[in-house]
């Protein structure tokens, strides 16, 4: 298993310079978090499934993302409803549920989905290093973009290393249970790791100075912004002020 | 413990996000460029380590949140290191979001950094290992509670419909802090014996003071 996977693929969304796909997430995200009215919701959503199949997002990736998050509105379709001051849609164990909560929860969910098929999408569809490279070129501090990169670098190699640890924990017979010996004994292989990953950065910051390493960074990519992120930008931008003027238009709802 | 996209409403977001600014940037500008693979490898195995270990409890298990730790090693840096794997569980994982980013980084990195602030001095001096366990321990607990109550408060400014959340999580999580700090206290009693020079480590800020 890999810790830094993304989707791979060759769509045209994976051609696409990865700075205004950034943005446009992170646009999109703060719309669909601010809109409330359900026919634009339905509308997020519906361009987020578009996103999702136009980048071939593999099917079964997607559902697990999905379901590990729909985890958490089932809580909320549980929780919330009976404490949400209303009319009674109906009772559960003599709990009510309330309309207006049950269609809180169902704002909520599509959002989060939304949101989440978009970013999968858009972002996820970059390579993580691509994405530090983006980052830089979008003028994040310096500093967090080589913190990122770093630890991005080394997630590979400790999480082989982690293996290799409890491998031999393995061959020596060791079986979680709940028991203070094996707290103790995942508490040793993270402090372990964490004493190698700090020899091995002494190492590295060694190497790094042997070749001369002054403090700055030398970015390897550049992205060019071509007419198809321009269209790809423009496309995105009217659509999402599409939203926004129908929102605050209070526009046909559907519910 | 994150808040996912979609359940904060703008106002909330930037609010949190502007919280949070703070001490990223506290926490960038005490990082020295030298010690950043020192602070990003340490932020990898915490990352790594939150995700990968299970602590049997009862019928099911837990995975440690580790923000003791983090604050310990890392000090100021732990809020920029959160940052960063905040945003990597929200992009593989779906834990969290983007939107809740900043509030996430609150939750888990101001405790951290309190922690840091309480405990981290007391524990560099400290050799003997029993006593390291228990200031491991206390700032395990110290963090998750501390943790717990931030994302309880951000969670009912986000509407009090979600009190409930709160209310039905209350307890569980005064067990998980408990598993929190036994494991974190174990680390850290490992870490005064093998390798006490980790704990001058948040010295990412300190003139000289080598690992």
């Amino acid at each position: 298993m890999s810790c830094t996977t993304f989707f791979d693929g060759d769509t045209f969304i994976h051609r696409l310079d990865p700075r205004p796909r950034i943005i446009v997430t992170l646009a999109f995200a703060a719309v669909t978090a601010f809109s409330s009215n359900s026919g634009v919701l339905c509308a997020a959503l519906a361009a987020g499934l578009a996103l999702a199949v136009l980048a071939r997002i593999p099917a079964a990736a997607l559902r697990r993302r999905l379901l590990r998050l729909n985890i958490f509105t089932v809580v909320l379709f549980v929780t919330v409803p009976p404490t949400f001051p209303g009319r009674t849609a109906f009772a559960l164990f003599s709990i009510p549920f309330s309309v207006e909560g049950l269609l809180w929860s169902l704002s909520t969910a599509m959002k989060a989905n939304a949101i989440v098929l978009v970013f999968a999408a858009l972002m996820g569809t970059i390579d993580l290093f691509t994405l530090g490279h983006a980052f830089h070129h979008l003028k994040v501090p310096v500093k967090l973009t080589h913190l990122f990169l770093f630890t991005l670098r080394y997630l590979d190699v400790l999480h082989h290393e982690y293996v290799t640890l409890l491998r031999a924990m393995k061959a020596r017979s060791f079986r979680p249970s709940m028991r203070l010996h094996t707290y103790r004994s995942y508490a040793w292989l993270t402090g372990m790791l964490l004493v190698r990953s700090l020899e091995r950065s002494e190492r590295i910051l060694e190497a790094m100075k042997c070749r001369g390493f002054s403090g700055e960074f030398h970015v390897l990519k550049h992205f060019r912004f071509s007419a198809a992120d321009a269209a790809f930008s423009a496309v995105s931008f009217a659509v999402l002020a599409l939203f926004l003027a129908a929102e605050l238009a209070g526009a046909a709802a559907v519910w | 413990m994150h808040i996912s996209d979609g359940v904060a409403p703008i106002p909330v977001a930037v609010a949190g996000a502007l919280a949070a600014l703070p001490g990223i940037a506290a926490g960038l500008k005490v990082l020295k460029e030298e010690r950043i693979p020192a602070a990003a490898l340490v932020s990898s195995v915490l990352f790594l380590s939150t995700l990968l270990v299970r602590l049997p409890l009862g019928p099911s298990s837990v995975h440690p949140l580790l923000g003791g730790l983090a604050g310990l090693l890392l000090g100021w840096s732990a809020m920029p290191a959160f940052l960063i794997s905040l945003f990597l569980q929200a992009l593989l994982f779906q834990f969290g979001g983007i939107t809740t980013l900043g509030i996430n980084t609150f939750v888990m990195g101001m405790p951290a950094v309190g922690v840091y602030l309480l405990f981290n001095g007391r524990i560099r001096r400290e050799r003997d290992t029993r006593k390291a366990f228990c200031l491991g321990a206390a700032a395990g607990i110290a963090a998750y509670l501390a943790s717990f109550v931030l994302w309880a408060g951000a969670l009912l400014l986000c509407g009090r419909q979600l009190a409930a959340i709160v209310a039905i999580a209350f307890l569980p999580n005064l067990v998980l802090a408990a598993a929190e700090g036994i494991f974190t206290g174990f680390i850290v009693s490992f870490l005064a014996r093998v390798y006490p020079a980790i704990f001058g480590a948040p010295a990412f800020e300190a003139e000289g003071e080598g690992l």
